[in-house]
């Protein structure tokens, strides 16, 4: 009977330690999600205005979680300055998905259970096209930061992106090549099992056929052969490969350019929009990265008003330097409140007549944000409109390049 | 009633596992007519396709007593497999359930006959070796099908490994595009359809593990030697829980991409077969009714626990430890045994 009392004892324990975690999580969360918009629901109130459940869901935890919580801490300055403003109000919720479709389309139904009105999608491609599904279904208007597969918004009416899709950045880089003239010999590295490396290559070979730009190598990597690119440097290196395209995310860029330095090879660099944040990795020697030419929506370094106030309220809160990422979902924010509050909705309208009303105003609007001014969206597809920054790194900055 | 208690231990756990079963999923389905949380209502179809991964899983790990850590490869064979059939249907079967069963046939099919092939050389290993040469499979499978383009036009299937190279018609569609794995899937998987795999599964390993094959398969497992030099073909055998097996998690694969409106072979990578394997050893090994509950329970805990949302998966990862201690310690069996006193008696020794 005694040892029961004391297996009894160490389960209540145990249960008691759980529910202390428990009660740590929740509190945790309503700091990071809630509190701005316990606030912006007070205000709201007092003053009126009415307030929209946004929701969204990205990778908080795992390997891409850098994008998700870069999503999530710029939407959550956006919410928080959008409710010290006149009009709607939002109380964000964001939920992590882990980069994972099933994983992402619960955290969907439990957004949806919470009364979502308004959707920022989902920060990577896949589980958008997954969440976006269930808010086509749903009729939840959805417009996602940077999910840039085009099958994200393909089909869907109310699904729009505010970022580039795949197949546009592969064109668009190779006419920057040949407009800057930067090479006509070029080298392709890219990342085989990854859907965003796979979209740029397929229409950057086509693009660079077109321009009449040569390309001399093109090899590949996945993920778990991921760190050592010794034989496709010297693949490029070997065939007089004077500049190299690396469709990728920053990570393994920042390995390439380390060991092309190794190994004596100082070609010409040109990435797409997943390089940018290689100049805030922590421990990367910025310095190599120099000269590197990159397209991206955003440009940290800019001298604009509201561009210099994000940034410094980003790095005062969150202590880096914003991407393009956080850039993308500011400006979504913005982008649906400018929306809502031309159309005059209001929160006590059903899902599927705000959606209408949205659609309405994405088709017809022009949105000025961080990620580039007189952006338009096509109602057909879903994709915006508007135009890259080419930058190129200097004295570890961003540069324009043309 | 009185039928029941007559029955032979085995027998009788059987029919409460198919009973608790057809049980769950009355509930359930009347619960999700009636205001069921969406997030649990997400869920269903994916509990169904995790509890029959776990059972089959439990077939090779419990009753066969080899440790597979590939098995998300056959999941993933028969997803990739069952959703190209139900694609290439679309337009020639109109009912979606019809299709659903196509799919999930399909998906066996080739599980199955991929796990033969691999059982040749993969059977003839023991124990560790076993172990590792399935992971190898898992990530074979997953690089095969990240670098895999199938295409479907008027001519039929074209085929291409490494690059698209298949040139397709007017009209054609690329069904598996390499990395993007398939997008733009009809969501056809229902959970009547799911509930109805899962007896089926139990049916036939209850069956199996019954009959002469089963007590054939469980000699080997408890010695090989002794088995052996009774007659008992190692291979035969070991094939045939294998295969069963396979063939099980393939039909789950196709249920669970049905599912969703995408999947890529990432997904099925050997993280997955890890968390089937945590389900097969928490619910326990060759108990099917502990696999069903723990695959249950543990896909529904993490989301659970969104309330609580950093500490989630700490969360997670602590009960996980806390319930396989549990279960493991003879006093917390004890104690259960001092609650349910009905079949304290009755119990045998474990």
């Amino acid at each position: 009977m005694k040892r029961m009392k004391k297996t009894l004892a160490l389960l209540l324990a145990a249960v008691l330690c759980l529910g202390a975690l428990a009660a740590c999580g929740d509190s945790g969360s309503s700091g990071a999600t809630a509190n701005t918009t316990s606030g912006g629901t007070d205000t709201g109130s007092a003053g009126g205005n009415p307030v929209f459940k946004l929701g969204g869901t990205g990778p908080l935890t795992g390997g891409a979680a850098i994008y998700g919580n870069a999503v999530y801490n710029a939407a959550q300055i956006a919410v928080e300055e959008i409710n010290a403003l006149d009009g709607v109000h939002f109380e964000l919720k964001f939920e992590d998905d882990q980069h994972d479709a099933e994983k992402a389309v619960n955290a969907y139904n439990a957004l949806k259970d919470w009364g979502m009105q308004v959707s920022i999608s989902s920060v990577t491609s896949k589980p958008a096209e997954a969440t976006s599904v269930e808010a086509y279904n749903d009729r939840v208007f959805s417009i996602t930061p940077s999910a840039s597969s085009t099958a994200t918004t393909e089909g869907k009416d109310n699904v729009f992106q505010m970022c580039f899709i795949d197949p546009a950045q592969g064109t668009m880089a190779a006419q920057t090549i040949a407009r800057l003239n930067l090479s006509n010999k070029v080298a392709v590295i890219w990342k085989n099992d990854d859907v965003y490396s796979a979209g740029i290559h397929e229409t950057f070979l086509t693009e660079a056929a077109a321009q009449g730009i040569e390309v001399v190598s093109d090899t590949t990597f996945a993920d778990g052969s991921d760190t050592d690119f010794s034989v496709q440097i010297a693949d490029a290196q070997a065939k007089g490969a004077e500049l190299v395209f690396l469709p990728m995310y920053y990570q393994p860029a920042s390995l390439i350019f380390a060991q092309a330095r190794a190994a004596g090879y100082a070609p010409v660099w040109f990435g797409v929009d997943g390089m940018d944040g290689i100049l805030t990795l922590e421990g990367f020697d910025t310095s190599l990265a120099e000269n590197v030419y990159l397209l991206t929506p955003f440009n940290a370094w800019g001298t604009d008003a509201r561009n210099v106030s994000f940034v410094e309220k980003y790095q005062q809160r969150f202590g880096d330097v914003p991407n393009q990422f956080a850039a993308d979902s500011y400006d979504c924010v913005y982008a649906l409140k400018q929306a809502l509050d031309a159309a005059g909705c209001t929160p006590d309208m059903s899902n599927a007549d705000i959606c209408s009303a949205m659609l309405a105003q994405f088709t017809s609007m022009t949105f000025d944000g961080l990620t580039g001014t007189g952006a338009t969206w096509d109602g057909a597809t879903g994709r915006v409109s508007k135009n890259p920054l080419v930058v190129v790194i200097r004295d570890g900055i961003y540069v324009a390049a043309d | 009633m009185e039928k029941l208690k007559n029955m032979n231990k085995t027998t009788r756990r059987n029919f409460l596992t198919y009973a608790f079963v057809i049980a769950a999923y009355i509930i359930l389905q009347l619960w999700a007519g009636a205001g069921m949380k969406s997030s649990l209502r997400g869920m269903l179809v994916s509990i169904c396709a995790y509890v029959v991964m776990a059972v089959s899983l439990n077939l090779t790990v419990g009753v066969l007593g080899e440790l597979s850590l590939g098995h998300a490869g056959f999941m993933s064979v028969g997803a990739f497999t069952g959703v190209t059939a139900a694609v290439a249907l679309q337009n020639a079967v109109a009912s979606a359930p019809l299709r659903l069963a196509i799919a999930m046939v399909v998906g066996a099919i080739f599980a199955a006959i991929i796990g033969f092939l691999i059982g040749i050389p993969v059977l003839r290993l023991n124990g560790d070796y076993l172990a590792i040469v399935t992971l190898a499979f898992g990530e074979i499978i997953k690089t095969i099908f990240n670098n895999l383009y199938v295409g479907l036009d008027a001519k039929g299937f074209h085929i291409s490994l490494l690059e698209d190279r298949t040139q397709l018609l007017e009209g054609g569609k690329l069904i598996i595009a390499g990395p993007m794995g398939i997008g733009g899937i009809q969501k056809i998987a229902s959970f009547t359809g799911g509930a109805i795999l899962v007896l089926l599964c139990l049916v036939v390993i209850f069956n199996l593990v019954n009959s002469r094959a089963g007590r054939a398969i469980m000699a080997l497992r408890d010695n090989r030697i002794a088995a052996e030099s009774v007659g008992i073909s190692v291979t035969k055998y070991k094939m045939m829980a294998f295969v069963t097996s396979a063939a099980m998690a393939g039909a789950a694969g196709a249920l669970f991409a049905l599912n969703y409106s995408t999947i890529v072979a990432n997904k099925f990578d050997f993280n997955t077969s890890i968390l089937v394997l945590v389900f097969v050893v928490l619910g326990g090994l060759g108990n099917m009714f502990g696999s069903i509950v723990a695959a249950a329970a543990l896909t529904i805990l993490p989301e659970a626990l969104r309330g609580s949302d950093k500490y989630r998966m700490l969360i997670y990862a602590v009960v996980l430890i806390l319930v396989m201690l549990g279960t493991n310690s003879p006093r917390v069996r004890g104690f259960l045994e001092k609650l349910l006193p009905r079949r304290g008696g009755k119990k045998e020794g474990v």
